[in-house]
């Protein structure tokens, strides 16, 4: 079984260079036995990058898994307060590029009707959406969604594929949003490893709607893995949210591409 | 292959295990690398969900498959409960029964609480406790509170470790009725300085304790801190450019967070023979 990351970044991590930075998080993804890594955004972020940083986010990303096509995939990042800007990125990142995602981050709450038109070219294009959600009893960003807003948005694409990152943050409240919502699946990146939360992924949404994914440079391997690894699952549901439930969602986009998954 | 590569290696095949049949799994838990002492573990129920180790027995099976041979044990009881004596004694009760001598009981002390002096005179003389586990965000105080330094100088006249535990939980998901800030160190470093003999152990620190507050605190030599709630890639490798290695401890806050998580950090960061036994065992055998 090869363990598929669905959630990496180049910032937070060592390396003058995409690709050596891209290069530094592969030694640690052998160490841990991750195979694969899916990339998205710069090596510095910005919550409301202009067209020139889309862009230029974008390029880090293209040069980071040319280095290393066997190891990663691409997401695009996309700002919906940019629309035809964003058009243009999905058309060169993954129309005519290798990317075969999609990631929003808090530009904008994504219930806004500024995304439908990404989220109906990238379905077109047959790229996994991955949309970041929180639900922070401390408050959230301006326009940082929550799991609410996604199932908003996914109900007027059914035929989409969403991620909601983070489970939401807040997953017991995340987990319960999305569940009833086929076509958004949990990520279990990037919050603390804490017990249970893969446990009632499963049972709430079913294993195959459940995705490792890292969160790192922010995170560490060790305590993202732990979330499955740690569980009380049986190890068929592991092998599922390793790895098998990514490739079975990006296999489509990866073979029309020519990647043999 | 030296003694690292190994346990990396046999720590990697469980990973890879752990997708696997149980049977396979325990066959390729750690045996290698001496013993492994976890300084932050909680018995009991967290007050807002229950966890799927939250039983002490089967918070020992987990431990024990991946080799920890001691664990220090508080109570989630110590967060909220008034009465601190029954919880503790429940702690030690649970602490006598359950494990086979694995976990040793840290009994939960108020310093602001009315009589908190016959709490940690019963945690030595009845319950044989070595350590005890205070909750300041919790509870309420600051460490700055005048009670801090009289609780460091009777336990250090007890030979007690102090354990701090910073955080308990991220505090941009906490249970509306039942958010705390981090507790904040700063008290601590003049505190410690001023009871010769002080040993403490923050735990859950290396989040929201970095940087300056950390050398400060390192700089007393008298503080030590666990790696639960390092993150980043590669964290513990990061960390020991601050924090000196035999002042860095394994602590996984089970059942809080699953414990792979620090059993990993072991494996993630590139470590050398000596850090890796250090901060397995060898650290903690000189504090305790």
């Amino acid at each position: 079984m090869e363990i598929w990351d669905l959630h990496a970044h180049l910032s937070g991590v060592p390396g003058d260079t995409p690709e050596a930075r891209l290069g530094h998080l592969l030694e640690y993804a052998d160490r841990m036995g991750v195979g694969r890594l899916c990339v998205f955004m710069g090596m510095e972020w910005s919550y409301d990058p202009t067209p020139e940083k889309l862009r230029e986010d974008n390029d880090q990303v293209l040069r980071a898994i040319r280095a290393y096509p066997e190891r990663a995939f691409g997401f695009v990042y996309l700002n919906p307060r940019h629309t035809q800007a964003s058009l243009d990125e999905l058309n060169r990142c993954v129309r005519d590029g290798p990317m075969v995602g999609v990631k929003l981050w808090v530009a904008e709450r994504c219930h806004s009707a500024s995304l439908d038109p990404l989220v109906e070219r990238a379905r077109e294009l047959g790229a996994l959406i991955f949309q970041h959600t929180w639900i922070k009893i401390t408050g959230n960003l301006p326009g940082e969604s929550t799991p609410m807003d996604l199932v908003a948005l996914a109900k007027r694409h059914p035929t989409a594929n969403f991620v909601c990152g983070h489970s939401g943050g807040d997953w017991e409240m995340g987990l319960r949003a999305i569940r009833a919502h086929p076509n958004v699946h949990a990520d279990l990146g990037g919050g603390d490893p804490a017990a249970g939360l893969t446990e009632m992924a499963v049972r709430e949404l079913g294993v195959d709607r459940v995705l490792y994914g890292s969160d790192i440079g922010g995170r560490s391997f060790a305590s993202q893995l732990a979330k499955v690894h740690g569980a009380e699952l049986s190890a068929a549901s592991k092998r599922a949210i390793l790895g098998e439930n990514l490739r079975r969602l990006l296999s489509p986009i990866l073979n029309a591409k020519g990647v043999k998954t | 292959m030296n003694r690292r590569d190994f346990l990396a290696g046999t720590m990697t095949t469980a990973l890879a295990a752990s997708a696997m049949t149980p049977q396979a799994r325990g066959r390729a838990a750690p045996k290698a690398g001496g013993p492994l002492v976890d300084v932050n573990v909680t018995l009991g129920q967290w007050p807002t969900r229950r966890l799927p180790l939250d039983s002490a027995e089967r918070l020992a099976r987990k431990l024990r498959e991946h080799g920890v041979q001691q664990a220090w044990a508080g109570t989630f009881d110590g967060l909220l409960h008034k009465d601190l004596g029954t919880a503790n004694a429940r702690l030690a009760e649970t602490c006598r029964r359950v494990g086979g001598g694995l976990f040793k009981a840290r009994g939960s002390v108020d310093p602001t609480r009315p009589d908190w002096e016959d709490e940690v005179r019963r945690c030595v003389d009845v319950h044989r406790m070595r350590g005890i586990r205070l909750h300041p965000n919790y509870h309420g105080y600051r460490l700055d509170h005048p009670a801090m330094g009289a609780l460091l100088k009777v336990a250090a006249a007890a030979r007690l470790i102090v354990e701090i535990a910073v955080v308990m939980e991220d505090e941009r998901m906490m249970h509306p009725l039942m958010r705390v800030e981090p507790v904040d160190t700063a008290p601590l470093p003049d505190l410690i300085r001023a009871v010769p003999g002080s040993r403490v152990v923050l735990l859950n620190a290396l989040r929201t304790v970095r940087a300056k507050p950390l050398l400060e605190l390192m700089a007393t030599g008298s503080v030590w801190v666990e790696v639960s709630m390092i993150e980043g890639l590669g964290g513990i490798r990061a960390i020991l450019d601050q924090v000196p290695r035999d002042r860095l401890l394994f602590g996984s806050h089970a059942p809080l967070f699953y414990f792979e998580s620090a059993w990993l950090k072991l494996v993630e960061s590139s470590l050398a023979d000596r850090e890796l036994e250090s901060i397995r065992w060898k650290a903690v055998q000189a504090l305790d």
